[in-house]
């Protein structure tokens, strides 16, 4: 299943975030939304997923979600959103409590195994690191078996450390299984790590001001320092006055 | 002594003069610690004043019983039988009335705090219904539900209400956002969501409610028993002050404070238990 964007705008009030935005997100690739601080990345996301309401234009769903897939637009939360009350196994069953399932067991046991939570299964969030913690959102989002994963900054409330090893972890789970996932982030070194497809946004109002393409496989990529620099020179501009601007 | 002194001067020498020294500390405090003996120790130690005090005669016969003379009642009380017979009536008045208005109190304050509309209708009349104090309706209440035991337990139940009502729709309030629209994105039905995301993570502002509205629920199991009941503790107070009888009166507060104590360790059990998610 695609996703398709189609002249999305939005404003709060009287600011305007988003700027007649059109995308395409083909299955089975990352696609990296980058932009200055408040480009509303985060909005568009949120509307990616039905979580809230454009103004103007739409997101079309572009053929069937894949056999099996029990929540086609499934997020990934900047702060893993995990519920302090369940272990990690009950985490991962409440995305799975609301659909009749013969086999609910099996797949907490088999998305645990490919995030590499099994011994983790009965351990509550507050015992967890940030990078377990995060790893359990990835499990629970992968239990739904979602058409496509909305990233919203999943690694900014981690150390780089943690965040190295799980854009590793990452990368591994995109070779096992082509998922399709929307990632925003404000890290360029994510971004070209990770994605496919890089879509920069300008600063407020949020526009598309180019998309680059990244072919080289996701296995073995380098830091990418040329994209990078070209990535990073399309937005310094615009972080350093978005940095300047006071906040409402 | 020599230590402290080498300390003190060692401190205000100039720092080029002297070898050396170990960094002092600094930290440390401000950090409740706790002592499950101190609290009974306090107790034990006024009691035992106020005993030595009257026996010793530096504390005047009239002001207080004597603490010894008390526990005698107490015992007195246990073998007739007499204590069951006032102690189940208060215990059944104040369980009944009690869950009624804390399960109402949950119920009405949750759906202040899921809907705008009951929101605005209820939050008022909440808010004009918490300084009334109840025991003022009693008579209200006895006109409406009789004499016997409904209008006790009306009375009960309205008063542990209205704190649970404040303190869930607060805790409901302050449910972590992101986790009920995680609830959303998952696509998790409306009741899972309660049941689920915003019930669990209103209980621990809704235990601390029901820790007040026990408290003010024996205040007025004790009220309504003063006014119109044969047997209960209440009632075993009133008749005890009416005749002046200081033991039997301070036997029925100490019943009083016990059962207060035993509610506060059941509610402090019940937090361990159902929030061992925390901390």
């Amino acid at each position: 299943m695609d996703l398709r964007v189609e002249g999305l705008t939005h404003r709060y009030g009287e600011t305007r975030v988003l700027d007649d935005i059109s995308l395409e997100i083909p299955a089975g690739r990352i696609v990296c939304v980058v932009g200055p601080s408040g480009c509303g990345k985060s909005t568009l996301l949120r509307m990616l997923g039905g979580l809230e309401r454009p103004e103007r234009g739409q997101v079309l769903q572009v053929g069937a979600p894949p056999e099996g897939c029990l929540n086609p637009l499934t997020y990934v939360f900047q702060d893993f959103a995990l519920l302090p009350w369940r272990d990690v196994a009950g985490n991962v069953r409440l995305a799975l409590e609301d659909h009749r399932l013969p086999d609910r067991e099996a797949i907490i046991d088999d998305v645990l195994a490919r995030t590499r939570l099994s011994e983790f299964a009965r351990a509550l969030p507050r015992q967890l690191s940030g990078g377990m913690k995060q790893r359990v959102a990835i499990a629970r989002a992968l239990a739904v078996r979602p058409a496509v994963m909305l990233m919203d900054e999943p690694l900014s409330a981690l150390d780089a450390q943690t965040r190295e090893l799980l854009m590793d972890d990452l990368i591994g789970l995109w070779i096992r299984e082509r998922f399709t996932a929307v990632y925003v982030t404000h890290n360029l070194a994510e971004a070209v790590r990770l994605g496919h497809r890089v879509v920069v946004l300008s600063r407020r109002p949020g526009r598309v001001r180019e998309i680059v393409e990244i072919d080289a496989p996701l296995q073995g990529r380098g830091a990418m320092e040329d994209v990078q620099a070209h990535l990073w020179g399309l937005m310094r501009d615009e972080a350093r006055a978005a940095d300047a601007e006071l906040l409402t | 002594m020599t230590d402290t002194l080498q300390t003190g001067r060692a401190v205000s020498r100039p720092p080029d003069h002297t070898g050396p020294r170990p960094v002092p500390f600094r930290g440390g405090g401000f950090r409740p610690t706790t002592n499950r003996w101190a609290g009974a120790l306090v107790f034990v130690l006024i009691v035992a004043f106020v005993e030595i005090g009257l026996r010793a005669g530096w504390i005047s016969k009239l002001t207080l019983p004597l603490p010894s003379d008390v526990f005698a009642t107490f015992v007195q009380l246990y073998e007739s039988g007499l204590l069951w017979k006032h102690l189940i009536p208060s215990l059944t008045r104040f369980v009944v009335g009690a869950t009624l208005g804390a399960l109402a109190g949950i119920g009405v304050g949750t759906l202040i705090g899921l809907f705008g509309l009951a929101r605005a209708g209820l939050v008022p009349l909440v808010a004009a219904l918490f300084p009334v104090p109840k025991i003022a309706l009693l008579p209200l209440f006895v006109i409406w539900f009789g004499i016997g035991e409904g209008s006790k337990y009306a009375l009960i139940a309205l008063g542990t209400f209205t704190p649970m009502v404040v303190a869930t729709y607060g805790a409901v309030d302050n449910v972590d956002r992101t986790l009920i629209r995680m609830g959303q994105s998952f696509g998790l039905s409306w009741g899972s969501i309660v049941r689920k995301i915003v019930l669990p993570g209103a209980m621990p502002g809704i235990l601390s409610g029901l820790r007040i509205g026990l408290a003010i629920a024996i205040i007025l199991l004790v009220a309504a028993e003063m006014l119109g009941a044969q047997y209960g503790i209440g009632a075993y107070i009133l008749e005890a002050g009416s005749l002046y009888d200081l033991e039997r009166l301070f036997a029925g507060v100490v019943i009083l404070s016990v059962l207060g104590v035993a509610t506060s360790a059941v509610v402090a059990w019940v937090e361990r238990r159902v929030l061992r998610w925390r901390s």
